[in-house]
């Protein structure tokens, strides 16, 4: 009786488990749901990149919204809603790494959208890699995501190495028109020493080194940068003609500020993230006149498309669904183009199967009001350029490159300290 | 490296520059080390959290300029609260670890220090944030300094005197100094030992809410930036040797300046790393001293 008992009891243990893995296994079908395909993200909604990755979530709600308003997406003569299961990846990359694991093996999802900046995507391609799960990412620039051989990792946004590279071409081009020599300028470049900054410098020292131009200062900055005085004292003895600085949101606004304060005349001054620092309304516009900023994507660009129409009109749209923007961050604007290369490739591919979706992706090549999306073999974009804006009068206007500048860039800057 | 010390033999008046930046600068590490110095000195606690309150009471200056007050007038008003807060941290942190050995310590207040971390990151978000007391800059010669540098070691000269006469003339101040000699006959004297502590937790973070309003006004602040003041405090305080005051002053405007250079000469982002390699070379010599000390006792 004894043993019947614990047979039993086995036997109990068994069924709960068999029941508990099939229950676990059936979510695995939940790629589609009834009329309803889902997409998965695992995306910081809290921690330090909780700014940016809200802007991202928004742009990918926004992305879903206006598909599924407008017909959904077709695939095989039916029309499917779109909707995304988030996690919050919590801005710690180990984090990020499970919650793709979870997404893909508990949730069952086949689509991935990407998490915000490049050290999640790194933490998160690889499990994505591993499961041969597509993924569409528009927030991790870093040029060392391209250069992993990954088969399933695509982003619709510039890589980090063509931020500032712009600014050294038309360096070069202002020296031609002065009738100098592009050889004759002289860089100093202050980069922060983590894994986006670096891709950056190493798009500058490549162009510059093109061009034959001299870098006389070649600075890292600590990840806790507060104070750039040792390094502006430098620009301020070696004078040099084109000043680049990129060091996130808390880079620009050191810089902004400290330029202002120690008086630096250097006549052209690039640095990344000005928007994000918010430099214009902090430091003011006589301070930060003349300050090239790159950017992903701007308003008015002349980029369109038919679910969005410009870059005006997404911009019109975003403010009119999310409250308290009062510029729509480029973070946004590319989350939603991801979504729609999404759209895309289910409607090309007009298949729910992972390898038929990833060829698709692959093959993209379309017009967004984000600018052209078409990737290369390594996944990264190659169909838009980097956009260069200036600081003009307190308003960004884009300078570079030419075929979509909305005003002429001004040379040397003029700033009011 | 080179280059950028003869730029210096070239053009002295960039030596200059970086000198007086440094010493500008200094006074603010002075400050935040002396709190350290005496919770350290009277407590035993090695408060992980020093860096913290700092970028606490920065926060505070930055919510007072939301608020339409000036930051300088911050200051006072980030004493107070951070005074208050650092009570009622005692009261149910500190004052459970103060007796127990140093890990317990260690561990208390670098809970405390995440605590901060993420309260602040909760409340204000991860971007970086300024108190902007829009002084302009000062053009001495060739020399432009930003004037709130000048207000910044102006205020911390202030406080600082008027600690250092607290000490000295107060009753509390005695009670303080009586403490940190030796406790249990302070206890025997009649000195409530447990409040004594919990007036110096509190006057330490009350000293580092200030100094934070000034590191808000002069550089900028973000949630997860206390660790390099609390870095600097630690530095600081052992290259002086515990319970030295003039040491602690030498000692902070002294890393100010050779942060800057060493900035200047191996790049930026070595200036930390200077700063760590000059603490070792002060525990060297330390070390010999101690040993040839040690030689004459014998």
């Amino acid at each position: 009786m004894r043993f019947l008992k614990m047979d039993l009891r086995a036997a109990t243990i068994a069924a709960a488990l068999t029941a508990s893995l099939g229950l676990a296994a059936a979510p695995a079908e939940a790629k589609v749901d009834g009329d309803t395909i889902i997409l998965g993200s695992a995306i910081s909604l809290t921690g330090k990149y909780s700014t940016n990755g809200i802007h991202a979530q928004n742009g990918y709600e926004l992305g879903v919204k206006v598909i599924n308003d407008n017909g959904g997406v077709v695939v095989g003569g039916k029309s499917y809603k779109l909707k995304i299961v988030y996690y919050d990846d919590e801005s710690t990359p180990a984090r990020g790494a499970q919650l793709a694991e979870r997404l893909i093996s508990q949730d069952g999802v086949k689509y991935m959208l990407g998490p915000y900046s490049s050290g999640l995507t790194k933490a998160i391609a690889p499990v994505t890699e591993k499961y041969k799960i597509p993924m569409v990412e528009a927030e991790g620039a870093s040029r060392s995501l391209f250069t992993q051989g990954y088969r399933y990792l695509f982003a619709v946004l510039s890589t980090s190495e063509q931020y500032l590279a712009s600014s050294i071409e038309l360096a070069a081009e202002i020296a031609k028109k002065n009738g100098k020599k592009p050889s004759d300028v002289k860089v100093a470049m202050a980069f922060e020493n983590d894994p986006f900054s670096l891709d950056v410098r190493a798009g500058v020292v490549d162009d510059a080194k093109k061009f034959g131009m001299k870098i006389v200062i070649d600075d890292k900055l600590p990840r806790d940068l507060s104070d750039m005085t040792s390094t502006l004292t430098k620009v301020k003895a070696l004078k040099p003609d084109l000043l680049v600085i990129s060091g996130h949101s808390k880079g620009a606004a050191t810089a902004a500020r400290q330029i202002a304060e120690l008086k630096i005349s250097t006549p052209m001054i690039a640095m990344t993230h000005c928007e994000a620092a918010k430099i214009i309304s902090k430091f003011g516009a006589g301070a930060t006149e003349g300050i090239l900023c790159p950017t992903q994507w701007a308003e008015t660009l002349s980029y369109k498309d038919d679910l969005f129409g410009t870059a005006a009109e997404y911009d019109a749209l975003f403010k009119k669904s999310f409250e308290g923007y009062k510029n729509v961050p480029y973070q946004a604007a590319q989350a939603t183009a991801a979504v729609m290369v999404w759209k895309d490739a289910f409607e090309r591919a007009n298949s729910f199967d992972s390898e038929a979706l990833r060829d698709a992706i692959a093959d993209t090549d379309m017009n967004t009001f984000y600018g052209g999306i078409k990737f290369s073999p390594a996944g990264n974009n190659v169909a838009k350029p980097m956009v260069l804006r200036q600081i003009q009068d307190g308003n960004l206007n884009v300078v570079a490159p030419l075929k979509w500048a909305s005003s002429e860039a001004r040379h040397p800057r003029q700033p009011k300290y | 490296m080179l280059d950028n010390i003869s730029i210096l033999l070239q053009a002295p008046i960039f030596a200059v520059d970086l000198l007086v930046q440094g010493l500008l600068i200094g006074g603010i590490f002075v400050l935040a080390a002396y709190g350290l110095a005496l919770v350290w000195g009277v407590m035993n606690v090695k408060n992980l959290a020093q860096g913290d309150m700092v970028i606490l009471g920065g926060y505070v200056a930055y919510q007072c300029t939301l608020w339409g007050i000036h930051p300088i007038l911050a200051l006072p008003i980030a004493f107070v609260v951070l005074f208050v807060l650092g009570w009622g941290v005692y009261a149910t942190i500190i004052r459970r670890v103060v007796d127990r050995d140093m890990f317990t310590s260690l561990l208390a207040t670098f809970g405390l220090s995440l605590l901060i971390q993420q309260a602040l990151n909760l409340r204000f978000g991860p971007e970086v944030k300024i108190a902007e007391a829009g002084f302009g800059t000062f053009d001495i010669g060739d020399l432009s300094i930003p004037a709130i540098r000048f207000v910044g070691l102006g205020l911390a000269a202030i406080l600082a005197i008027c600690i250092v006469l607290f000490m000295r003339n107060s009753r509390m101040g005695q009670a303080i100094r009586a403490t940190s000699q030796d406790p249990r006959a302070a206890r025997v004297l009649g000195i409530n030992t447990d409040q004594v502590y919990a007036f110096t937790y509190a006057l330490n973070a009350a000293i580092c809410g200030a100094a934070g309003v000034l590191v808000a006004m002069i550089w900028n602040i973000q949630p997860f930036y206390g660790l390099v003041h609390s870095i600097r405090a630690f530095i600081i305080v052992t290259a002086a040797g515990l319970g030295n005051l003039p040491g602690v002053i030498v000692a902070g405007f002294g890393l100010g300046v050779w942060e800057n250079y060493s900035g200047f000469i191996f790049g930026a982002e070595f200036a930390v790393a200077a700063v760590v390699g000059l603490l070792v070379v002060v525990l060297m010599v330390r070390l010999f001293q101690m040993y040839r000390l040690r030689q004459v006792v014998r």
